[in-house]
């Protein structure tokens, strides 16, 4: 496990990701990356899918990426990195490299994996490529300025699905990615938030540290899509966590396990208020959105206790082992 | 001039081309199947799994995906080829030009096909066609033999430090790809001479930060676009150089353009493709009757061979191009390129042939060399049409 001081030290010593770039004040994302990259000791190659990521960090002739990075289009990161990743195995038989092990890393937002990148990322995760896949998920298009997605959760407002005299938001409930990834029966899978940095970085260690395919869902803020204060980034990550709307676990070879229990877990009310996408729920109609989103958010958490419950004699034998 | 032949084989097209790409060895093969392109990552597939080559084989799940990972491959430092077709091209074509743009040097068989609807298996050169102006060169073969040597060339085109682009070479879908004829394939050490090691100048697993795939606003966009349209042209050169090299070492020239019996000739037919072999037999008739016909064959497509078209067409009076493929609303490819570029004094007409597979019949390239002792008459006329349909010329 990185300590804070390892992971700043490391940063100074070999800047992966530069600031200057143009992500917005309160965005998750530049977190996210740095935290990833620093998390990960070898040598990297990045992969982006389009994106607010791509878009704000490499500004012909800028780039904020101080390792190899490489930007094909949205719908194929994963299969971009399945050729860097092919690349590598083919130059290593050959001899052609030298030196310590390169992770692949891709980057991409919930729009190019829940959506228009699902396929890709399907048929890279069944062939099994030594790769972390992160997505960045800020539930929505947010770089082509806030189109609901596969990620968009219930009820929330977006530019393609407004709050109207009928419109009530996004009509249908948000895609449960992580599930399905898991269901590629990848070697590990988790769900992580900016909030808690260091249970992203120890995730970040146990992905790259697999044989096979990895995939990290990290809940990513969003100031003009989410319509909160730049200065609440931060706090909303956590209220995303603390509400359980967000519940921070990891699978590990199809074993589930939280890795967070919220002490005193916050309302639900407190997170949805902090966001412009759900105002129109305060109204005395909307008792029953609400209650909808909170129904779908307590029937995941109940699920992943569940599945937590019965894994834990499994993670427990494991950890005896390796004892 | 250095005969350094194996020996022949009987191959089709697409056995010829996998041998090709055993013979190249390239590091990163990512492939899925699609008619009539499958028999060229069959038989490779089948030469990994009997050790014959150590190619890493990616089998994607989509020809989009497949262009994906070849541009990742390709740019992270290795030689990188794949194989496709009409339906199968068209899924790549965004990430073609995405290549082109990336100067990612993949060099790709392509089993020339028909586009749906209606969905028919058959060549003609409509997927070529769509992946046009997608900045990739783009080489057609008469027949095996030629689909074998375009892809031993293949590579050093793509990967010339004033070119890196991909690189097209097409077959026709059936009449090339699954005719089996007398192919002479070099020696394995040879192919490999030729084609040489795999550079390019900032590969992402050589060890130094590279950022690739940038932003690029209107203030950088157009600078980058017309480099890369000017190493495509330089692609033209760099091919002619390529056709001497191979020619010199392996006695086979193939030239951007085969001119066939153009010496004198007053009537000329310009095409793409297997139909070649039937019109030379034609021309070959047709002079034995006193009659000055020729045929100009055109291997390279893109970039456009505009000068060396012009110098084959010489003092021809009269010129029918030849397009297996169709522009609808506008005259098809093939003629529109040459009548775009050609100052000459002969005059163009413009044939569709051969689309979805219909077959081409030495009568059908008689009645076009007929037709060019008729005074023109303008339009497009389509070859080869039945019943009712043969009215329907315009």
């Amino acid at each position: 496990m990185a300590s804070l001081k390892q992971l700043a030290l490391r940063e100074e010593e070999r800047p992966r990701f530069s600031g200057g770039h143009s992500l917005c004040a309160g965005c998750g994302i530049p977190t996210i990356v740095r935290t990833v990259l620093d998390s990960i000791p070898g040598p990297v190659v990045a992969v982006s899918a389009t994106g607010c990521l791509e878009v704000a960090t490499t500004r012909f002739p800028f780039t904020a990426w101080g390792v190899p990075w490489l930007h094909v289009a949205f719908e194929n990161a994963a299969a971009v990195a399945s050729g860097v990743e092919a690349a590598y195995r083919s130059m290593a038989n050959r001899g052609r490299l030298s030196g310590e092990r390169v992770t692949i890393v891709v980057f991409a937002g919930d729009g190019g994996t829940y959506d228009i990148g699902l396929q890709a990322l399907s048929g890279a995760l069944e062939r099994g490529h030594r790769f972390l896949y992160v997505c960045y998920d800020n539930e929505a298009y947010m770089n082509t300025g806030i189109q609901r997605s596969g990620a968009t959760p219930f009820a929330a407002s977006t530019t393609t699905s407004p709050v109207g005299s009928v419109g009530r938001g996004k009509a249908e409930t948000r895609k449960d990615l992580t599930a399905i990834v898991v269901a590629h029966h990848i070697p590990y899978a988790a769900q992580a938030s900016t909030s808690h940095w260091q249970d992203l970085s120890v995730k970040v260690e146990r992905a790259v540290a697999q044989e096979g395919p990895s995939f990290l869902n990290v809940l990513s803020t969003c100031p003009p899509g989410w319509g909160h204060d730049a200065r609440d980034g931060a706090r909303l990550a956590r209220l995303a966590v603390e509400s359980r709307y967000w519940p921070l676990f990891e699978v590990v070879e199809g074993h589930y396990r939280l890795t967070h229990y919220p002490a005193h877990p916050t309302a639900l009310v407190e997170w949805l208020e902090m966001q412009k996408r759900f105002a129109h729920l305060r109204g005395v109609q909307s008792v029953d959105l609400e209650s909808m989103i909170e129904h779908e958010i307590m029937s995941q958490w109940q699920d992943l206790e569940r599945r937590t419950v019965e894994s834990k004699s499994w993670f427990e034998e494991r950890d005896s082992e390796s004892a | 001039m250095a005969k350094t032949m194996l020996g022949v084989e009987v191959l089709t097209g697409g056995e010829a081309t996998a041998h090709a790409m055993r013979q190249i060895r390239p590091d990163v093969v990512p492939i899925y199947p699609i008619t009539p392109q499958t028999p060229i990552i069959q038989t490779f597939s089948r030469f990994v799994a009997d050790g014959k080559v150590d190619t890493v084989l990616l089998q994607v799940e989509s020809e989009h995906s497949a262009m994906s990972a070849a541009v990742g491959a390709a740019l992270a430092g290795a030689r990188t080829m794949t194989a496709t077709a009409s339906q199968g091209l068209a899924l790549m074509v965004e990430i073609i030009y995405i290549a082109s743009g990336l100067r990612a040097p993949i060099v790709m068989a392509v089993g020339n096909r028909a586009l749906s609807a209606p969905i028919n298996i058959h060549g003609d050169h409509s997927d070529g066609m769509l992946a046009r102006d997608s900045g990739a060169v783009q080489i057609y073969a008469e027949n095996a033999q030629e689909a074998y040597d375009l892809m031993v060339m293949a590579p050093r085109i793509a990967e010339h430090p004033a070119v890196l682009l991909p690189v097209l070479v097409g077959q026709d879908g059936f009449s090339v790809t699954h005719s089996a004829e007398n192919v002479a394939l070099l020696r394995d050490e040879e192919v490999q001479d030729f084609v040489g090691p795999y550079e390019i100048p900032y590969p992402l697993l050589g060890g130094r930060p590279s950022s690739q795939g940038l932003f690029a606003m209107p203030d950088a966009y157009y600078e980058i676009k017309v480099r890369q349209i000017l190493a495509l042209e330089a692609a033209e050169q760099v091919f002619a150089d390529t056709a001497r090299a191979y020619a010199l070492r392996f006695g086979r020239h193939l030239g951007a353009i085969e001119p066939y019996r153009m010496d004198d000739a007053e009537r000329a037919i310009v095409l793409i493709g297997s139909t070649a072999g039937t019109a030379k037999d034609v021309v070959d008739e047709l002079r034995e009757r006193g009659e000055k016909v020729g045929l100009v064959v055109l291997r390279l497509f893109r970039p456009f061979p505009h000068q060396a078209l012009a110098d084959a067409l010489g003092g021809v009076a009269r010129v029918a191009v030849l397009d297996r493929a169709t522009a609808p609303g506008t005259f098809p490819p093939l003629f529109a390129d040459i009548r775009a570029g050609y100052q000459g004094s002969a005059e163009l007409r413009s044939y569709v042939y051969g689309l979805g597979g219909r077959d081409t019949a030495p009568q059908d390239i008689e009645k076009v060399y007929a037709e060019l002792r008729q005074p023109a008459k303008g339009g497009i006329r389509y070859l080869g049409l039945t019943g009712e349909d043969q009215h329907g010329e315009s």
